[in-house]
């Protein structure tokens, strides 16, 4: 059932380089927590989530993605009522609703949504395929299938999550391509409804989301509230120069000026720990690592492949770009999680089964029978 | 299994385009890269200063001033080591509980903690100072219950001293936080918020030398602001050290010999202006005041009817009396108004206008000229005297001899008393002069008013015969630094244009004031030294503005004595004032006496040669008392 020539090749090599960046979140998160006197320490704890993501990994590359696909549609309805049902009787965090509890456990609807979205668009697009790019009317169904759980996750509020869902549509389309008429009418329409849509945005806002949108554009209008962690966060980077301060010895984060340091901000604490050359090599490692997707969405076996490599590279890339820019301060703070490094089970989860269907499009591409 | 068997062109027409995802993805990579390199690279240094600026704290240390001594230098004013409880109430995540436990520790009310805490909270780091001076028993008590009391700290501070309390309190002074006015001022450079600065004395003339330097401690800081560990220290550098012209024995003396009676004693040494003892009655202890005290001992202080604030020495404004008839005994003689041989008749009183001025001897002195006039304080002599040089030629005169002007002392907020003229008379109350005030100012009563010190001022120019030395309060400065000591030149004297030959009728009358049987002040002359000086007897009653409140002997006259010693060669002037003593030959001359004979090294004792030994060091007074 799997190839073995996939791990004779140079696969291994992308499993060092998972293992190398989940070392430097580890490493990063040991730096900033190791005074901390709780009983278990969180890079612990982050190991364990590891050793968890792990095992989904192996689920998720187990099972023939063609199979996983089948349901495709029953887990975006399922998707929908979490979502409905969250709403309706969510736990509230922080101002938002997102957790919904089991009774055992609590569970985040908005992270199934991610999948069940990347299934739903790759069965979609593979089922009906436009051979010359797509036209308005083959992007409504579509369209329509993502705009209605992203809605729902932006009642709750969670803008990171509803961008990140789009990112997964958006990369598709990228490479399935438009019509170049249906092109050229739609951005001139876009253009044209923008102010309007911008009001929509606006208006459905919560007031913290759009004060970190005022302070992204300017964060000395509010350098004590949300600008205090766009200041912070440049800072610490800045001042880890081009080879850093060195374990322990950022003083913005192990003296707690950077807020958030060992979730949303680690990548901070990485660069003021290891400069610029730390950055180098962790872009290095992130590269090879979209290398190898793209590798397989270019040589899947089928459309569907392709397209759920196509969308898992796009997803991963969105967290890992609109965090680090976040951190530099060229994105506003959405607060979304860096792939493989902040700490988080939810989070690392969710990055491991992607890639682990990442891996399993690849392991099924010398397929012959299904 | 689904069937949908996908043709490899599908695939192949996704592959051109799946270029375009790899490229924008490598894009924003680039673009970040470039972006952390502007950071980093470009601006590495301008954020790591930043970093430096989250991280480093400058904390002042208070330095140590510096010690004040007496002329012979005898430490007057140092400091002593103490504890000092702290709130940090940032640090402090249960005030409800903790505070009311710490005021029963150091036996404070919960409410009086509540109000030292609410005074400043800008910063919620910020320590505020809640007990000066713990005992070492409140010491052990918080420090055993630190893990209890979070946010309280003990720290070890110099606290200013004055080791004889209140002895000398209103010269020497006290210190205090600096005040938001003093701050404003930009009179005091390189201090900030929460700096002890001299308030009050000497400690507030002499702050910018005394005070030192802060030294500075960088620590660093946690985004809470907690103290992490400390960088770098810079040790405060203790301020110079003051000699002050004060004598420790003389001024022990003085106060011993005002005791507990309202009023003032001044010594100085006429040849240089150095002022030898200055004591103001009632008097507080600076060292409450120093060490920050509470707003209701501060309440009681100001409230306080004997003034216990006020230094009469330099604030006090009395009418002369009698004493003020040396001014004119010399403006007669400057003038030539009279000669010392001229002679008025005394039958007891002087009619004038519609009045009869009465003197102070009901039958009266009889024929007298100025010699008796100013042995027996004669009052018609003066009336009849003063009339002829009229207001402003007494006026000129009381001038010159220091009165009715500030001396110019070192210290804050002297009062300058007042010598009233016809000038003044239009521009204050615009009224013209009428003749019979200028009967009472020639016996030193109606406007006229002075201080103790300006009073001195007085004597000590006729102790030495025309020349004025200003106060000079400060003899040498020991730098902290090299240890060197630097002399303060004598001030200046300034001749007056008085004649050496009426100086020395004036002074044989003053010597006949204290030798004469007849003098008013004949119960204090000493066997031991000759001495000259004046008796006076000022009204209370008709005073505007009552000042004396509600005193029992309210009304009583306040006692002058002004004196010199010895006659032959001045060495010391001395002016004593009682407060309601009543006659200034029985109240006040006594005084002086003790003043003179204890400087001069002839003090009250068996010692059969005056003069020629000065004994070490005066017999401690409170010893004989307890023995009589």
């Amino acid at each position: 059932m799997i190839d073995r020539r996939s791990i004779a090749g140079y696969d291994w090599l992308l499993f060092v380089v998972v293992i190398l960046i989940l070392g430097m979140g580890v490493l990063s998160i040991y730096s900033v927590t190791a005074a901390s006197q709780a009983r278990t320490p969180l890079y612990v704890k982050q190991i364990y989530w590891i050793i968890l993501g792990w095992i989904v990994f192996l689920l998720m590359a187990w099972i023939d993605y063609h199979e996983i696909a089948r349901f495709a549609y029953p887990i975006y309805a399922l998707t929908l009522v979490l979502l409905v049902l969250v709403l309706v009787m969510g736990r509230s965090a922080q101002g938002a609703q997102r957790w919904l509890s089991l009774g055992f456990m609590n569970v985040q609807p908005s992270e199934l949504a991610k999948i069940s979205l990347l299934l739903v668009s790759a069965k979609y697009f593979s089922d009906y395929f436009p051979k010359k790019g797509l036209n308005l009317r083959q992007l409504l169904m579509p369209g329509g299938l993502v705009l209605l759980p992203m809605l729902l996750i932006l009642k709750q509020p969670d803008l990171g999550t509803a961008l990140a869902i789009s990112s997964v549509f958006f990369s598709m389309v990228l490479v399935i391509g438009l019509r170049s008429k249906f092109l050229i009418y739609s951005s001139l329409l876009s253009l044209m409804m923008f102010p309007f849509l911008w009001q929509f945005f606006w208006s459905h806002l919560k007031d913290y989301q759009r004060e970190r949108l005022r302070t992204f554009i300017d964060p000395t209008n509010d350098p004590t509230g949300t600008g205090y962690h766009i200041i912070q966060s440049k800072i610490a980077v800045g001042s880890g120069g081009l080879f850093g301060k060195g374990l322990f010895g950022g003083t913005q984060s192990q003296l707690k000026f950077l807020p958030e340091s060992h979730t949303d901000f680690i990548f901070s604490v990485f660069s003021e720990e290891w400069g610029f050359v730390g950055i180098l090599i962790l872009f290095l490692l992130f590269f090879f690592l979209v290398l190898w997707g793209i590798e397989i969405a270019y040589k899947a076996k089928d459309v569907l492949g392709s397209l759920l490599a196509v969308g898992v590279i796009g997803l991963i890339s969105f967290y890992f770009l609109v965090n680090v820019g976040m951190t530099l301060g060229v994105m506003p703070v959405v607060g979304v999680p860096l792939p493989l490094m902040s700490y988080g089970g939810t989070s690392m989860v969710t990055t491991m089964g992607l890639l682990g269907l990442l891996f399993n499009v690849k392991l099924r591409r010398f397929m012959l029978f299904y | 299994m689904r069937e949908s068997y996908l043709p490899q062109e599908e695939t192949r027409d996704l592959q051109s385009r799946i270029y375009w995802l790899f490229g924008l993805i490598i894009l924003a990579l680039f673009g970040l890269l470039l972006r952390a390199w502007y950071l980093q690279g470009v601006n590495g240094k301008f954020y790591l200063e930043l970093s430096e600026n989250n991280r480093v704290r400058v904390v002042e240390t208070p330095p140590p001033r510096g010690l004040i001594y007496d002329r012979n230098g005898a430490l007057l004013v140092n400091n002593v080591p103490s504890f000092t409880l702290y709130v940090v109430l940032g640090d402090m995540p249960d005030p409800a509980s903790v505070l009311p436990r710490l005021a029963d520790l150091v036996g404070m009310t919960p409410e009086e903690m509540t109000r030292r805490l609410t005074f400043k909270k800008e910063d919620p780091f910020f320590p505020i100072k809640v007990k000066d001076d713990l005992t070492m028993r409140e010491v052990a008590l918080i420090e055993g219950h630190g893990l209890d009391l979070p946010g309280v700290k003990i720290e070890a501070e110099f606290k200013r001293n004055a080791i004889h309390g209140i002895l000398a309190a209103h010269l020497l002074g006290y210190v205090g936080e600096i005040t938001q006015a003093q701050l404003e001022s930009g009179t005091y450079q390189n201090i900030r918020r929460g700096g002890i600065i001299g308030q009050y004395g000497i400690e507030q003339t002499f702050d910018s030398i005394i005070r030192g330097t802060p030294g500075q401690k960088r620590i660093e800081v946690d985004a809470l602001g907690h103290e992490i560990r400390v960088l770098e220290v810079n040790e405060p550098q203790r301020g110079d050290d003051v000699y002050l012209s004060l004598d420790l024995n003389l001024q022990k003396v003085a106060e011993e010999a005002l005791g507990n009676q309202s009023g003032a004693i001044v010594a100085m040494d006429p040849k240089n202006g150095e002022v030898l003892a200055m004591v103001s009655h009632p008097a507080f202890n600076p060292n409450l005041l120093s060490q920050g005290a509470s707003s209701h001992a501060w309440e009681a202080l100001l409230k306080d009817e004997g003034r216990p604030l006020t230094n009469r020495v330099i604030q006090g404004q009395y009418p002369p009396g009698s004493t003020f008839k040396i001014v004119l005994g010399a403006a007669l003689l400057e003038t030539k108004e009279a000669t010392p041989a001229s002679r008025v008749e005394c039958r007891g009183f002087l009619p004038f206008g519609n009045r009869n001025f009465k003197d102070w001897k009901r039958g009266g002195h009889g024929s007298v000229d100025l010699h008796r006039a100013l042995v027996e304080s004669c009052d018609v002599y003066f009336y009849e005297m003063g009339n002829r040089l009229g207001i402003d030629t007494i006026s000129k005169y009381s001038h010159l001899f220091g009165l009715g002007q500030q001396t110019g002392i070192e210290l804050a907020s002297e009062k300058g008393g007042l010598i009233p003229s016809t000038e003044w008379k239009r521009q204050a109350r615009k009224e013209p002069w009428y003749p019979g005030e200028t009967l009472s100012v020639s016996i030193g009563q109606g406007y006229v008013t002075v201080t103790p010190l300006q009073q001195t001022m007085m004597i000590n120019v006729v102790a030495n015969q025309g020349v004025l030395h200003p106060p000079q309060l400060l003899k040498k400065i020991r730098d902290q630094e090299t240890g060197s000591i630097q002399e303060i030149p004598a001030s200046e004297g300034k001749h007056i244009p008085v004649s050496p030959e009426t100086f020395r009728v004036i002074q044989n009358a003053l010597a006949g004031v204290v030798s004469d049987p007849h003098g008013t002040a004949t119960g204090s002359k000493s066997q031991l030294v000759s001495m000259g000086g004046k008796t006076g007897t000022a009204q209370v009653i008709g005073l505007k503005g009552g000042v004396h409140g509600k005193l029992p002997d309210k009304f009583n006259d306040h006692a002058w004595f002004v004196a010199f010693a010895p006659v032959e060669s001045p060495k010391i002037g001395v002016t004593v004032l009682v407060e309601n003593g009543g006659h200034g030959g029985s109240a006040a001359a006594p005084l002086a006496k003790k003043v003179i004979e204890a400087y001069l090294g002839v003090a009250p004792s068996l010692e059969p040669e005056p003069m020629t030994v000065k004994s070490p060091a005066p017999p401690p007074p409170i010893a004989v008392r307890s023995e009589g």
